[in-house]
């Protein structure tokens, strides 16, 4: 990198440069920034949650406020940390110079979602300081209508504007894939993150809309009285929870897709080698995606749902399981007889491998009806999404920060550091959620503040091991942070990998490349002669 | 993979409408209104129009989800929701639809005079949109005045009644489930006309740039897509007036 | 349902073990050995493609029919079950004996019978949970929900609350006494009983004067209730539906609904009152109400 050249960081300077930018990269930082702060308020009060359940009594928190710690835990983690972290950031970033084009299709587009993710959040903020909400993210009426006398009306309205900013981050990216691809770039050249991503905004646009409106429809029968879920009208509780559902089973879709576009990407680079079956696992992005809407109805097995309907439910989500499995052995494939390095990211790769894997099987359980009306609303489901976001999503999204920090801000971290963090993570990761597993299936329900006496060693269990967890989440910000100002200067390709990304400088220029790119060859082209070949 | 000497992009799908035929190579002769991301103005045509498609998909998700609990309630209580819908005005609902489908020809013929180069035309055919759009909505106030005087809003003032010309207060039944119907009537036409509030603001901004004279007949992107705009929400009233206004009762 | 559990847990266990070793073997085997080198040149083999979503296809059917079998099963009480009223309000299970005697947070039950119970919700949403027994179902306001179950060891059980309910979720809780059944008999008498459901289904038929209208001559203006529940209606628009609970419940609360064959819709409704316990009552009452020379 010469001293004479100006890379996005550079160029334009000052605070209004930056917010009035519309540079699909600087708007991903400004994500990356504004995301990190809601993962660290959601992670306190699961600190908080954690530390109440140390005891079986309730000594820590009053009831009240252990609802609202709960409930504001999921409300935030959900929709302003697991929504938008991979796709705002990482998928911002990338997206566009992996089609090989100069930003997305509609910059101002862009822009305008990060304001909108903004005002949600201070709007979940101001609902904070006027005391929180404890109707659980989940909203069900009629106690989120009738019942709770918190600012719920407020909260869905922060709820509203960020899943607006959401489905304009899955527009953009829809129409970029579409129109945007550089000359030679065909649909089956792109590289997996772009599949995961595309597939990803499609349920973005189709579900969030869904929520809004009945979101919209709880605040409206809280404030002007319609009261369209209210059984002495004639209404039905559990019409919310079909519509609820509708968007948020697709939205663990949309939280875990984009991981597994990452884990494409650094499977694939740490092992030099194609990705196994690259249609089959852009196809079963498509897949997961489709089939994702077809299966809301198993959260509704005891809830009053047809038996005849839970039996069609069952079933999808049997099916929807098999795309996951197909990617995982195909991961794991492209790592035979591949040049593994174990440099950091692979780190957080195994440990994804390791973690979805048990999250996805455990879902298994819960598909099954007969056990989930056992298991429904214990502490196993409650460690079966956790393992699946947490140890699935967020490991990918570590380890993509990782994988691409030196592109985005031309620095290279502590390579030590990253490992030490990624094994703290791991295991604490494992001793958090591992005994609430235990727990769940001897009968203890989500959303307690105090449980029987027999339960507590696997709470404290748990709560150690969610200390552990801390520690490395908070050693990987220190990291990063400190690379950023005294890091040693990134080369375009530290990793040897193989991309449009890693054809530019670290970090790149404001309009992406130098010279338009134009594509002669299929994504991961590591060997193309079939013998071991210089690359770079 | 070649990083490439200076290898002119090949267009991609640059199509005949709206957009300079084959734009010069990347070099020079940008028009005025191409954005830098852009190779021709024909793929920045191509994303605006995928992109309001799109768009108009996220829509028509969120008022789904308000026809799917019409369906339900509507298959639950068949009786309440015909007696409701006797309720309602069907005089007003329908000058009401022939006042939005008059608009969507009127929008349609401000964007044929951008294609045909009459800044006139443009300009006449937007502002009788939005008079469209505007006694659209000017009926749906005096709508929803009628029923506040029939206490026929949800909620503890619920109290479906005629006021007799002595001045005797004759109350209706409505089964039960009727609320549920108003509760629905409110919300979906409610956010139609939220919509059309939106479309009319689009509007004013178009009619600002029509009287600039910033659309030419190779360049009228926004006009395009906020006429798809237009006629979504025009679409959805043609579906909001059958379910609401026109059940009939045995 | 253990039996099924386990099956799962040995499926994924294998899965987990095989795909990690995998993985660790592979990341170890294929350890990268110069800076330059790159992995082989394959790209992939429809052969395993189809074998590994085939075989987790065919694995994922299996456990669903189990499931579905279970569920099933868990979903129809049997005939001869005891029934057992519970209503859910915030925050405590009021629990009624069909011989009157009520509860509050406790359910005794003797073992070796079945039991059916009777869900009611008077306010929001909430959940009767038993880890023993392996069920729970949620209590909906507006309906009637059934579970039922069979204890077949004497002990102490968890009931848990496991729907969210507001401010003392994590107290709604409370025990069931699964008791030899001459032990139970005892605590039945020994219980202070201030009329069964039956009886205070009678005394409420009375009350609200639903005896005008529904003779059991069939001269009233309603149709005769003898016989009715579980027995197939036609109704006026042509249908013919059960007359289960949530149908009895129906005609209540929201008379003008399913209007029976040959009668008029003039039958006044009671939506908001009567309470969820009380629909309960009546719905038992007219559950009892049998023809004379029945069965």
């Amino acid at each position: 990198m010469t001293p004479e050249r100006h890379s996005y960081l550079d160029a334009p300077y000052g605070l209004k440069a930056w917010l009035l930018t519309k540079d699909h990269k600087r708007i991903a930082m400004l994500y990356l920034i504004s995301i990190t702060i809601f993962f660290a308020l959601g992670g306190f009060f699961a600190a908080g949650i954690r530390l109440e359940l140390l005891t079986p009594k309730g000594d820590l928190l009053t009831p009240d406020l252990y609802n609202k710690f709960f409930s504001m835990h999921g409300v935030i983690m959900v929709f302003f940390f697991l929504v938008p972290s991979i796709p705002a950031t990482l998928g911002n970033f990338l997206m566009p110079i992996m089609v090989g084009a100069k930003d997305l299709a509609f910059p101002r587009i862009n822009l305008i979602s990060w304001y909108l993710y903004v005002i949600g959040g201070l709007i979940a903020l101001t609902v904070l300081a006027m005391g929180g909400i404890d109707t659980g993210w989940t909203f069900y009426t009629p106690y989120s209508t009738i019942g709770s006398s918190t600012n719920v009306s407020l909260a869905i309205i922060g709820v509203f504007v960020a899943g607006f900013s959401s489905i304009l981050t899955g527009f953009n990216f829809i129409v970029t894939v579409h129109r945007m691809r550089a000359p030679g770039m065909t649909w089956f050249r792109l590289p997996l993150f772009v599949w995961a991503n595309y597939a990803t905004s499609l349920v973005m646009i189709l579900g969030t809309p869904v929520v809004a409106i009945t979101l919209c429809m709880v605040a409206a029968e809280r404030t002007l009285h319609l009261g369209i879920f209210d059984p002495k009208l004639g209404g039905d509780p559990v019409l919310f929870q079909h519509l609820f559902w509708f968007y948020s089973h697709p939205a663990v879709y949309i939280m875990i897709l984009p991981g597994m576009g990452v884990m494409s990407e650094l499977v694939a680079a740490m092992s030099r080698k194609q990705i196994f079956g690259y249609s089959f696992v852009a196809a079963s992005s498509l897949a997961i995606a489709i089939l994702g809407f077809l299966v809301w109805g198993h959260h509704l097995f005891v809830s009053s749902q047809s038996i005849y309907a839970g039996m069609v439910f069952s079933i999808i989500t049997m099916l929807v399981a098999v795309p996951s499995a197909v990617k995982t052995f195909n991961w794991a494939a492209t790592m035979y007889k591949g040049s593994v390095s174990w440099e950091s990211p692979t780190y957080w790769v195994v440990g994804f491998m390791g973690l979805f894997l048990v999250g996805g099987l455990t879902g298994l359980f819960l598909a099954s009806m007969g056990l989930d009306i056992h298991l429904h609303d214990t502490y196993f489901v409650v460690a079966h999404f956790h393992y699946i976001m947490v140890g699935g999503a967020i490991m990918a999204y570590m380890g993509g920060l990782h994988f691409w920090w030196p592109k985005m801000t031309g620095k290279l971290y502590n390579e030590s550091l990253a490992k030490v963090s990624a094994i703290l993570v791991f295991v604490g990761f494992n001793l958090t959620f591992g005994p609430q597993f235990i727990v769940g299936y001897l009968g203890m329900p989500r959303r307690y503040h105090t449980y029987p006496d027999e339960f507590q060693v696997w709470n404290v269990a748990s709560t150690l091991g969610a200390s552990i967890l801390g520690m490395g989440y908070m050693l990987a910000f220190t990291y990063l942070v400190y690379s950023i100002f005294k890091g040693e200067a990134a080369p375009a390709n530290p990793w040897g990998a193989k991309g449009l990304e890693w054809t530019t400088t670290s970090p790149p220029p404001t309009f992406n490349f130098d010279v338009d790119p134009v594509v002669d060859e299929p994504a991961y082209n590591y060997n193309p002669t079939g013998k071991g070949v210089h690359v770079g | 993979m070649s990083a490439g000497g200076p290898h002119p992009p090949t267009v991609l799908g640059s199509s005949a409408h709206g957009g300079l035929a084959v734009a010069g190579h990347g070099e020079g002769g940008h028009h005025p209104r191409q954005q830098h991301h852009f190779y021709t103005m024909g793929q920045q045509l191509e994303a605006s129009i995928l992109g309001m498609w799109v768009f108009l998909v996220t829509e028509v998700m969120f008022f789904g989800g308000m026809f799917m609990a019409y369906i339900v309630y509507r298959t639950w209580y068949p009786t309440a929701w015909a007696a409701s819908s006797n309720q309602l005005n069907v005089i007003m609902g329908a000058i009401n639809t022939g006042v939005l489908i008059c608009s969507s020809l009127t929008m349609v013929l401000a964007v044929r005079s951008a294609q045909v180069g009459s800044r006139a035309g443009q300009i006449v055919n937007l502002i009788l949109t939005m008079m469209f759009g505007s006694t659209f909505l000017v009926v749906k106030y005096f709508e929803y005045a009628e029923k506040f005087h029939h206490g026929l809003v949800p909620g503890p003032n619920f109290n479906p009644h005629h006021v007799l010309p002595d001045g005797t207060i004759e109350h209706i039944a409505l089964p039960l489930g009727s609320q549920l119907y108003f509760s629905l009537y409110f919300m979906m036409t409610g956010i139609h006309a939220l919509h059309m509030i939106i479309g009319i603001g689009i509007m004013l901004v178009m009619l600002r740039w029509a009287i600039k004279g910033r659309f030419t007949p190779d360049y009228y992107n926004p006009l395009e897509v906020s006429g798809l705009y237009w006629h979504f929400v025009d679409v959805v009233w043609i579906f909001l007036f059958p379910l609401f206004y026109l059940i009939p009762s045995h | 349902m253990d039996l099924l559990y386990f099956f799962i847990v040995a499926v994924c266990a294998f899965f987990a073990v095989l795909v990690v070793a995998l993985v660790v073997f592979f990341t170890l085997k294929y350890k990268r050995q110069s800076p330059n080198e790159v992995g082989a040149d394959i790209h992939g083999s429809l052969a395993l493609e189809l074998l590994w979503t085939a075989i987790p296809f065919v694995l994922s059917l299996v456990m669903f029919g189990w499931g579905a079998e279970l569920f099933f099963k868990l979903s129809r009480p049997p005939a001869d079950s005891m029934e057992i009223v519970v209503v859910g309000k915030q925050w405590m299970w009021k629990v009624q004996h069909p011989e009157g005697v009520r509860e509050i947070n406790e359910l005794h039950v003797p073992i070796g019978v079945n039991v059916r119970i009777s869900l009611g919700s008077e306010d929001v949403i909430h959940d009767f949970f038993m880890p023993a027994f392996r069920v729970k179902m949620d209590a909906v306001p507006g309906k009637i929900t059934t579970l039922w179950f069979q204890a077949t060891l004497p002990g102490v059980y968890h009931i848990f609350c496991s729907q969210y309910c507001g401010t003392k979720h994590s107290g709604m809780v409370g025990q069931v006494f699964a008791m030899q059944p001459q032990d139970y008999a005892a605590w039945l008498a020994g219980g202070r009983a201030n009329g069964t459901p039956v009886e205070m289904g009678h005394k409420l038929f009375a009350d609200y004067q639903c005896a005008t209208c529904h003779k059991e001559d069939r001269t009233g203006r309603g149709p005769s209730l003898v016989g009715v529940a579980g027995s197939a209606v036609q109704l006026a628009d042509g249908r013919t539906v059960v007359a289960d609970d949530n149908y009895l419940r129906e005609s209540i609360v929201n008379s003008q609904s399913k209007v029976v064959s040959g009668f008029q819709p003039i039958m006044p409704t009671f939506q908001g009152q009567i309470s969820e316990e009380n629909l309960m009552q009546l719905i038992a009452y007219i559950k009892s109400l049998k023809p004379a020379a029945s069965k």
